[in-house]
């Protein structure tokens, strides 16, 4: 069995190395430098990081101010306060001035586990979605989420980058190539599509493997870009499938759900099904104890996929 | 240091021209905020005249001091300093609010040369300038930033998390005025939610603080001067101010926050405005 890698061990991986290949890169942090893994490029880089301490609002203000000065600046903390507790920083100071500000948000979603519902961001992915300028990428590996750190760096303006806490397994070989906005198709398959991010790619092709033995053939996707969203393959999913599923560690208000109807709504109408938190907030409990109570498993995601190609007619 | 005549009474000038500027642009716009802008001008006319190592003709030198107008809402002020300093004409500060104007309601970085950070959500420019202090730093560059606060912006919690942060940080590059005109929309700040003891807040937050008559220019230039020599501390000029300065009928009156003069008052302000002209 391959190793598990949870992304925000990733993230510190790919920060530390972004930082000896650019020196514009700085990070910051609030108090979770070891948790969000910022402490690898801290080690290293002791001179362009900066903790600023539990004050997540003025964590992003500075950010701002260090990007409006030329730097890249990195910011991270758990997903449940950059993206809330300071979300009026991240519009007004970043995405309004389109500044170099790179939020790599960790402990996104139920899988923060045990800490409970205060903690769980189930909604950031919407409010990042909805601020103009901004790029968000949910990856579901440690390749994915290398991609994102690199294509955040390289690109001009503010990135959201949501990251988790548990590990998962890779999802793609070697020759793997991170394009923004690009989804990557994981498994073909040609009765119903199930488009997935973060760690629920990795449960959409457990999903597959089940359907298959029934003779479902699941396309799977990966979309680790949710803006700019690819529709051109959502569409094509849905033209070529006549079904889809969304799988998202996420409320289906206003993340990939939301996102994916959106556009299938206005291109090609078909029966779709959102997995995900379903407009509740989560509570304390092991990770994969959550994921069975809010419906987020492999046997969730088959049985709503049997429900599209029904619906199919 | 005494400031010689002659220059106190050019900057005094200045900052009469910025408050007929401030008078005709919020006139003809038609909204907008009088009342900060004026308690302001002279502070302002003290940075843009005299101390800023800023050039109009390379607005983005990123050698450039920074100035950023944490109190948003002030941007008359700024925009007339900006035009009078030759950033743009002085015609286009009458496109003030007006649709297509790169003259936004709040300052806007992204339209606007010479604007170093947008600011409008009260609280957020301090922060930002600690992002540009640490990041001269960090280059060995030698510009400064000064930001420039409102007294009830300092209600916001974010101005305490950077005002902890710039002093942590020993951000000497960094001078921040405060525009202590005591008035906010609803009323007195001591009424509507007491910031004060201002001075003694900041100065327990780890900052140089100095407190001066905000339109004595002497004292601006004098207490600026000093901030310059404040060595691993950032520094807060409380600046004693009265909202609506130098416009009789709007003095020290709450309603003049956000309202605008209809054509007679701007003729009776213009008038006044004139006639203390040195």
């Amino acid at each position: 069995m391959t190793k598990k890698v949870a992304t925000r061990e990733a993230y510190g991986r790919a920060l530390a190395e972004l930082g000896k290949k650019n020196s514009a890169v700085v990070v910051l942090d609030a108090d979770l430098s070891k948790s969000t893994k910022t402490a690898d490029f801290a080690k290293v880089f002791p001179d362009r990081f900066f903790n600023m301490g539990v004050a997540e609002q003025n964590l992003m203000g500075t950010a701002a101010g260090l990007a409006a000065a030329g730097k890249i600046a990195f910011a991270s903390t758990f997903a449940v306060f950059a993206a809330g507790r300071a979300f009026d920083q991240i519009r007004n100071s970043v995405a309004y001035n389109r500044l170099n500000v790179k939020i790599a948000a960790t402990h996104a979603g139920i899988t923060v586990g045990e800490d409970g519902g205060s903690h769980q961001a189930i909604e950031d992915i919407a409010l990042m979605r909805s601020l103009p300028n901004m790029t968000v990428f949910v990856p579901a590996d440690e390749a994915e989420t290398a991609g994102a750190v690199e294509a955040a760096a390289q690109m001009n303006g503010p990135v959201y980058i949501r990251l988790g806490r548990a590990g998962v397994p890779p999802i793609h070989g070697e020759g793997f190539r991170f394009e923004t906005g690009k989804a990557v198709v994981v498994r073909e398959g040609r009765d119903a599509a199930v488009i997935a991010t973060g760690i629920m790619v990795t449960v959409a092709l457990e999903a597959a493997v089940t359907l298959a033995k029934e003779g479902i053939e699941v396309r799977i996707i990966s979309m680790h870009t949710i803006k700019p969203l690819d529709v051109k393959t959502i569409v094509s999913a849905a033209r070529e499938t006549g079904a889809l599923v969304t799988a998202e560690e996420h409320s289906v208000i206003g993340g990939l759900g939301g996102a994916v109807s959106e556009a299938v709504c206005e291109n090609h109408p078909v029966p779709l099904k959102r997995l995900g938190i379903q407009d509740e907030f989560g509570e304390s409990g092991k990770p994969d104890e959550l994921l069975v109570k809010f419906g987020l498993t492999a046997a969730a995601i088959a049985g709503a996929v049997r429900e599209v190609v029904k619906r199919k007619g | 240091m005494e400031n010689s005549e002659k220059e106190l009474a050019v900057l005094k000038a200045a900052a009469n021209e910025i408050r007929q500027d401030i008078i005709r642009m919020l006139g003809t716009a038609g909204s907008g905020h009088p009342g900060g802008s004026l308690s302001a001008a002279d502070i302002v006319t003290a940075l843009y005249f005299k101390f800023l190592r800023i050039d109009p003709e390379n607005p983005k030198n990123p050698d450039r001091d920074r100035f950023i107008l944490s109190k948003g809402h002030a941007a008359p002020v700024l925009y007339s300093a900006l035009a009078q300093r030759g950033y743009f004409k002085r015609e286009e500060l009458l496109t003030l609010r007006k649709l297509g104007s790169r003259l936004q309601g709040h300052p806007d970085m992204k339209k606007l040369p010479g604007v170093d950070m947008s600011t409008g959500s009260l609280g957020q420019g301090l922060s930002a300038a600690n992002g540009m202090a640490l990041a001269g730093r960090l280059d060995s560059k030698d510009y400064r930033v000064y930001v420039l606060l409102g007294d009830g912006e300092t209600q916001e919690g974010q101005v305490w998390e950077a005002a902890m942060a710039s002093a942590h940080y020993r951000l000497d590059n960094l001078t921040a005025f405060l525009d202590h005109n005591r008035l906010q929309i609803d009323g007195p700040i001591e009424e509507v939610m007491s910031p004060e003891p201002l001075a003694d807040k900041w100065r327990a937050f780890g900052w140089d603080v100095q407190v001066i008559d905000g339109h004595d220019m002497n004292q601006i230039l004098q207490a600026v001067e000093r901030a310059l020599t404040v060595k691993g501390k950032p520094q807060m000029i409380v600046a004693e101010t009265v909202k609506g300065k130098g416009v009789s009928f709007m003095e020290n009156q709450a309603g003049w926050h956000g309202s605008t003069p209809n054509q007679e008052q701007t003729e009776k302000a213009l008038a006044e405005l004139l006639a203390n002209k040195l």
